[in-house]
């Protein structure tokens, strides 16, 4: 559906998207994972139609992003990361004219968007400017859809939503996945990435790998060891002073870090002991597309 | 797809409070209050008398100054102190009557009075010496044929002012001030208009939609064209209703050559939001822009006296041209067969400006 080959773009000396070659399914979920700065927007923004490459190809749905730009734009849906409808009108007036610029009906798609606009339909009456965030996203997304789009664009879609609202709007993509709309979906949460058929791991304009995030755990080459103490400010220290330790990050309560083949757990317990921790205990654990993220992106 | 895109574009426009009191308090600032803040007529003047000889001569020259509506007096003694006065502001003009004034008039010989203008101000003290010389001069033909004398051959002018007899500033004022108002007003609501959607991110959604781009222009030109129709009624109504001021020719004309001119206006604001990626940046330009094309358009100074390399710049103001156009129907009631190259000029900017609104409208940004 998605077929992207060699694509460059750079503003200035800044290579935001470089070398980019990746193709996205019929019906897939594809998420592309990153930091900030990653070049996801810019490569959102290319394909979208809004932003000319430097080199490369790009094809949706067979179509190439330069010469059918315009019969590109009547297939796809675009959600920008910042909120970009008309605030100064009402929900239902803006969903109203996104129908009719695709000369198209709210009736004719409603059941594509139903689920997510019925949760928004009591404020119909109300400026768009007014909602909450959730609100507003879930607006966004209708508007989106109403035009009953191939592919679904979807730039950071969750970024500054509550944790709440971020899970029942990967609820509602799961949900699209089934009518046949395949969805490029960015996001600098991790933890969303496990809910995608295949994500690419983004950083500095590159993929560091693509596959199922299954496989992406799979393929974790080392052990991966949580480690606690009491004092975990100092520990953090003494982790990396340890010669032993490969890798070590934070990793909410617990340090994540992995061996190098001559140490073992054990040397490290007594390592960290002779240095009066308290407390320690190491495990081993599963890693996370998170872990292998930071492990790829060292 | 015309049809939605303006039904947007109306109902922002109608749920915009300020915007639909700007559309009623431009016109009323610019037409019914700046007519008598342009005003360049010079009135008023402080008159600082010095008479040196108290005769009844210098009196009734003195009075006849004081007796005309230019000036007022400010009666005082020594030519020090209404040099004084002058510095300080109180007066414009100094005349000072000599002592032996009456007599030597009396034998025959030439009177003498001195004349000083503070020109500062350089209008209010050439005009005001002016209009004191020929009152002197007026006072010496009185005198004349008093004394029965009229030795040499007298020569009487008598001027009239065609189109606008009275010479009334305010109804020269008026038909350029209704250009200024169509300018400011569709010029910066255009600017503002797209720039405002680039800042709310809004065209990035319209981007992806298949709307072409002159069709999206269309869509914003024509609500500021009807917004930019309805100031010029308010601001020739408001010119009836204030100023008793009707045009004297037809005002399908004003309506034809004002519709071209909102057209190119508009367009020029759009140019200007193209390039612009914010409000702050559309307004410094457009700021700029406009204060150029108001100085240059004949609208306070005549064209006539600016340099020559000025003058044939000016052949690229639009504002120039409906200027012209407002003042010949207003004043003389001119048709539009006399007024075609006014019409094509006007035409050319509409077509340019809006043909480079679109191409520079890029929808790849």
């Amino acid at each position: 559906m998605v077929e992207v080959n060699d694509l460059s773009k750079s503003y200035g000396a800044v290579n935001a998207v470089r070398d980019l070659s990746f193709s996205v399914n019929r019906g897939e979920l594809y998420g592309i994972i990153g930091p900030d700065g990653a070049g996801k927007t810019t490569l959102f923004r290319i394909l979208t139609t809004l932003l000319l490459a430097d080199r490369g190809t790009a094809r949706i749905a067979g179509l190439d992003v330069v010469r059918d730009y315009r019969r590109i734009r009547q297939l796809i849906g675009y959600m920008p990361g910042k909120f970009s409808l008309y605030q100064d009108l009402t929900v239902e007036e803006n969903l109203q004219f996104f129908a009719s610029v695709f000369n198209t009906t709210i009736e004719e798609n409603y059941y594509l968007v139903e689920d997510i606009y019925k949760q928004i339909e009591p404020f119909r009456n109300r400026l768009a400017g007014k909602l909450s965030g959730g609100m507003k996203q879930k607006l966004a997304l209708s508007c989106a859809l109403i035009h009953k789009p191939k592919v679904l664009f979807l730039d950071e879609p969750t970024t500054g939503v509550d944790p709440v609202s971020r899970k029942e709007f990967w609820g509602m993509l799961l949900k699209l996945k089934q009518q046949d709309i395949t969805i490029l979906v960015s996001t600098p949460y991790m933890d969303e990435a496990k809910l995608c058929d295949r994500i690419a791991l983004m950083q500095g304009g590159r993929f560091l790998e693509v596959d199922t995030p299954q496989h992406i755990i799979d393929h974790y080459p080392e052990t991966l060891w949580s480690v606690r103490a009491k004092e975990m400010h100092r520990l953090l220290g003494d982790l990396r002073s340890f010669p032993g330790t490969k890798t070590s990050f934070s990793f909410g309560e617990t340090y994540h870090i992995t061996l190098g083949k001559s140490s073992s757990p054990e040397s490290l317990q007594r390592y960290l002991e002779e240095r009066g921790h308290r407390n320690v205990s190491i495990q081993p654990i599963s890693p996370s597309v998170e872990d292998c993220f930071m492990l790829l992106s060292k | 797809m015309l049809k939605y895109l303006l039904e947007k574009e109306f109902k922002q426009i109608f749920r915009n409070a300020f915007l639909l009191r700007m559309l009623i308090i431009m016109p009323l600032m610019t037409i019914v209050l700046f007519p008598y803040v342009t005003n360049q007529e010079v009135r008023n003047l402080k008159l600082s008398v010095v008479d040196h000889d108290h005769s009844v001569f210098s009196s009734r020259l003195i009075r006849k100054a004081d007796a005309s509506a230019y000036f007022q007096l400010v009666s005082v003694s020594s030519y020090a102190q209404a040099l004084g006065e002058v510095e300080s502001g109180d007066a414009d003009i100094i005349l000072e009557i000599p002592r032996d004034f009456e007599r030597d008039m009396q034998r025959g010989e030439p009177g003498q009075v001195m004349l000083s203008a503070n020109s500062v101000d350089g209008t209010r003290g050439a005009l005001g010496s002016q209009y004191l010389s020929s009152i002197i001069a007026d006072f010496g033909t009185e005198l004349r044929e008093e004394a029965g004398i009229t030795a040499s051959p007298q020569l009487r002018l008598s001027a009239t002012y065609r189109f606008n007899p009275t010479l009334d500033y305010k109804i020269f004022m008026i038909p350029g001030l209704i250009v200024v108002l169509l300018t400011l007003l569709c010029c910066a609501l255009t600017a503002l208009n797209i720039v405002g959607e680039k800042e709310a991110g809004t065209i990035e959604q319209i981007n992806v939609t298949p709307v072409p781009k002159s069709l999206f222009i269309l869509g914003k030109l024509l609500p500021n064209w009807i917004i930019g129709l309805f100031a010029l009624t308010f601001g020739m109504t408001f010119a009836w209703a204030i100023h008793g001021l009707v045009p004297a020719g037809s005002l399908l004309t004003i309506l034809l050559f004002a519709g071209c001119y909102i057209l190119a206006a508009s367009g020029m604001g759009m140019v200007i939001s193209n390039y612009s990626s914010t409000m702050q940046q559309a307004m410094f330009v457009m700021f700029f822009f406009l204060i150029i094309l108001l100085l240059t358009s004949g609208l306070f100074t005549p064209i006539a006296s600016m340099p020559g390399w000025m003058q044939a710049c000016t052949v690229v103001n639009p504002l120039k041209y409906l200027a012209e156009v407002m003042r010949l129907v207003y004043l003389k009631g001119s048709g539009t067969g006399e007024m075609l190259p006014q019409l094509f000029a006007l035409c050319a900017f509409a077509v340019v400006f809006n043909v480079w609104a679109v191409v520079s409208y890029r929808k790849s940004l």
